[in-house]
Order: structure tokens, then sequence, then C-alpha cells
């Protein structure tokens, strides 16, 4: 409740700070005003968004499907670890954003360069926490696995994949977090729909108090993608929420 | 009477080491903190680097090592589930439920090892090495952090669950030892050397109370400290 009494302090502030000094509504347009446009244009907003959210949901979940297999590749086989897992590190070290223009040079301007995008800028985080958390599993549990005649691959699966859940769930919601990052910044680059191309063209157009119904829009889009998120790792992990009792 | 003798030739903990255990009988092994204890068992299961398990043996650390995400009868089907047979571990099925009823779990089959006690989860790791069905056990200090009480408790609980199986316990607390073990090995010095057997009068587990046994335990705390 109180941060929700902040916010509205925040935006009457913003309000206030317009009216006072006169700054024109295409420089920065008060909340009314965005909140007149939000209504008036939500059947275009809406259209926008769904394009969008589709782009942020089906790039969140290819780059947590392609990070999760390179993640066990890598605890699984000592040749991948040797001969890949380096590439992978000091590739972290490529600004993935820089990539946008030739992803949608490469894949076009329609959705499946913002999917990439979005797969792209969230693929290195999940690979590594998952392969963190399968490094990590307490050696205790595989050293009673091994007295039980357990086989490589068994203790893997049942053993470490499962404790390296609640690391893959941390990485899951900092994926779902960064994931419209990448989304948007594809529409910017090059697109035909989305929240993203419906802020650039308005703001080009000089129509200011769009853009920024665009971006409420789309903050809460982000929101409603982590929480979801974060609904869906809590499921994955159930035990987690009994320890620290 | 079978035994085992183990060599560790070179091994900078212990060397040209012989020990008896006697089969269906439980030997533990006394020794002050750092003295290899630990390095012993873990040898005897084949855990450390280049040893093979002297056979199929059932391992108890001194923590529970529950797995969090699995219910308790799941884990005390553990090594059946890791197999991967599903025949045999539907065969163990009735035994793990009638081992969680006899360690006083039967009520709690589907609980998640969180939801235990510190004492509970240390019964039901006892459970899960029994269902295990091995001949030779191995037990590492496994009620070392537990309360007196719960640990006078679990050792009566145990003492009577493992009979006539071969046992090799460690621990640090001579008291343990005189309880729980046939026969007592002090272990001292580095690298260690294994003192002679000592075999306490009556059954296991052994009251605690009897003044005789209090004796053995003042030599007991005697010896481990000359062995220093």
């Amino acid at each position: 409740m109180r941060p929700l009494l902040t916010a509205l302090g925040l935006v009457a502030a913003w309000e206030a700070l317009v009216w006072l000094t006169g700054v024109p509504p295409y420089i920065l347009p008060p909340p009314s005003r965005v909140a007149v446009v939000l209504v008036g244009r939500f059947d275009l907003l809406i259209e926008q968004a769904a394009w969008t959210a589709t782009e942020m949901i089906l790039g969140l979940a290819l780059g947590l499907a392609l990070g999760a297999a390179l993640a066990i590749i890598f605890a699984a086989s000592a040749g991948w670890r040797r001969w890949a897992l380096p590439l992978v590190i000091v590739s972290q070290a490529i600004p993935v954003i820089a990539v946008a223009p030739l992803l949608v040079l490469w894949l076009g301007y329609g959705m499946a360069s913002k999917v990439a995008m979005a797969a792209l800028v969230i693929f290195f985080p999940v690979v590594s926490s998952l392969y963190d958390g399968l490094r990590r599993t307490d050696p205790g549990w595989i050293e009673l696995a091994q007295t039980m005649n357990a086989s490589p691959r068994a203790v893997l699966l049942q053993i470490r994949l499962p404790a390296a859940l609640p690391a893959f769930a941390s990485g899951a919601r900092i994926a779902a977090a960064v994931a419209p990052i990448g989304a948007v910044i594809g529409e910017w680059v090059g697109a035909s729909a989305g929240l993203g191309f419906l802020m650039t063209q308005s703001l080009a157009r000089g129509q200011t108090p769009l853009a920024f119904a665009a971006l409420v829009i789309l903050c809460l889009l982000g929101l409603a993608l982590y929480t979801a998120t974060d609904r869906l790792a809590r499921r994955l992990v159930p035990w987690q929420s009994f320890q620290g009792d | 009477m079978r035994s085992a003798h183990i060599v560790l030739d070179g091994h900078i903990v212990a060397e040209d080491l012989c020990i008896d255990f006697p089969a269906g009988l439980t030997t533990c092994l006394l020794g002050r903190s750092g003295v290899g204890k630990t390095s012993l068992l873990r040898y005897l299961a084949g855990l450390l680097p280049g040893t093979e398990a002297t056979g199929p043996v059932a391992y108890m650390a001194q923590r529970d090592l529950l797995l969090p995400w699995l219910s308790a009868l799941d884990n005390v089907l553990l090594g059946y589930r890791l197999r991967g047979d599903d025949a045999a571990r539907r065969l163990a099925e009735p035994s793990a439920r009638a081992l969680l009823a006899e360690v006083g779990l039967g009520d709690r089959l589907n609980d998640l090892p969180a939801t235990l006690s510190g004492g509970m989860r240390q019964r039901a790791a006892l459970a899960r090495t029994l269902c295990e069905d091995r001949q030779i056990v191995l037990m590492d200090e496994p009620f070392g952090h537990l309360d007196a009480v719960t640990r006078f408790d679990l050792q009566d609980l145990a003492a009577h669950l493992l009979r006539g199986r071969t046992v090799v316990m460690v621990t640090h607390d001579p008291l343990e030892a005189l309880r729980m073990g046939h026969a007592i090995h002090v272990l001292s010095g580095t690298p260690f050397a294994v003192g002679p057997a000592i075999v306490p009068a009556g059954d296991v587990p052994r009251d605690p109370t009897d003044p005789g046994l209090l004796t053995l335990q003042g030599r007991l705390i005697g010896q481990l400290r000359a062995g220093s």
C-alpha cells in the first residue's frame, strides 16, 4: 500500500512540475494527458502490446531452453567444457545490444529478429546460473549416490539437476527482467509493429503523449512477465518455501 | 567368521593397516577429531580417489544428506531410484514403509525433509541406510550433532535395527563407542595406529548407567589423551 502512495505522490509531483514550468507537452506531457491518450488509443496500444508480449515470451522461452540445454551439456561433458566453455565466458564481453542491427539485417523486420534478440540477451545469465548450480552440488549427495552405485547420468538427472533448480530459478527471474529490453531494442532498430516501434514512430511525429502511453504499457508488460516467471519459478522449487524456517 | 584386511600403502593417513571387522557385529573406531577416521571410512566405501569399495556397502554420513525435493519415503528409496531399477523399487517399497514406521516416521512418509526435525531427519537417513539392505554398513559419526537425549534414543534404535549386519562406525564419543560397539579400537597418532580390540561385556546397546561401562569410558578417554 505504501509504495503505491509513493508512486501516486511522484505522479502528482510530475503533474505539478509540468503545470508550474509550462513545459510543452511534446517535451514532457503531464500524466493527465498521458492518461487521456491511454484511454483514447487503447485499441492501438493493446494491439501493439500483444505483438511485443509475444516477442518477449517467445524470446524468454527460447533463451531459457537454449541456455539450460548448454548448461546441462557443459555439466555433463568435460570435452564441451574444455572446447567451448572459455568461448562462452569470453563472449559475455560482447555488448549483445550492438548485435541488434545485424539480427534485423539477417532475420528481417518481423518478429524473428526480436525473438532472437530477447533470447540472446538472456542466454548468458541463464547458462551461467544453471551451470553454477550444477557445479555446486553438495559433494555429500554425490558421494552418497556413488555408494549406491548410481551412474553419472543418474547423478546428473536425479541429484545435480534438481539441486540446481533454485539457481536456475534465479537465472529465470533475471531473464524475465531482461527479456523485454531485448525485444524493445530489436523494435527500435527496425520493426513494423510493437510498442517499441510505436514509441519511435510517435516520437518522430511529435506525439510524445502516445510514446509515454506506450511506455506505461511496456512497464506493465515487463512487470507481468516478471511476476508470472517468479510464480512459475517458485512452483519449480516447492521445497524452497520450507527452507529457512 | 569373515574378516576384511585393509592395507593403505604409502598413505599419509595410515600405513599398513590391518583391522578385523567381525561379520555380523559392530566395530567402533574411536579417535579424536582429525585423526583420519573419516578417511578410513571413505576408503572402505571406495570414495577416496583410486580406491574401490570393498564390496556392496551402505554408507551413512554425519549429515543426513536427505534430498530436500523428495518425500521421506522417496529419500529412503533413493538407491533404487538412482539405479533406475523400477521392479526392485516396487519390491523394496513395503520394506521402506516398514523401516520408516520402525524409526517412528510411519505417519510422515510423504513429508519433505525440511518439515522434519533434526532427530527425525537422522532417523530417516538411518532408514535409507538400512533400506539399501547391504551386509556391510559404514557409519561416520551418524549421531554426532544431535542433542544428548535424541542421540541415546537413536543409538538404541540403530543397535536394534543393525543387528546381524557387519557395521563399522567411527566416532569421537567414547560413550557412543561403548554403547554401540561389540568391539572398539582406539585410533591415535599420525599416521594413525589402531589399538587392540576392546570388547566390553554384555550385548549392545549397553546401558549407559552401568558402572563398568563408565570405568571403561574413563580408560578410553585416558587412551585418547595419551595418543595425541
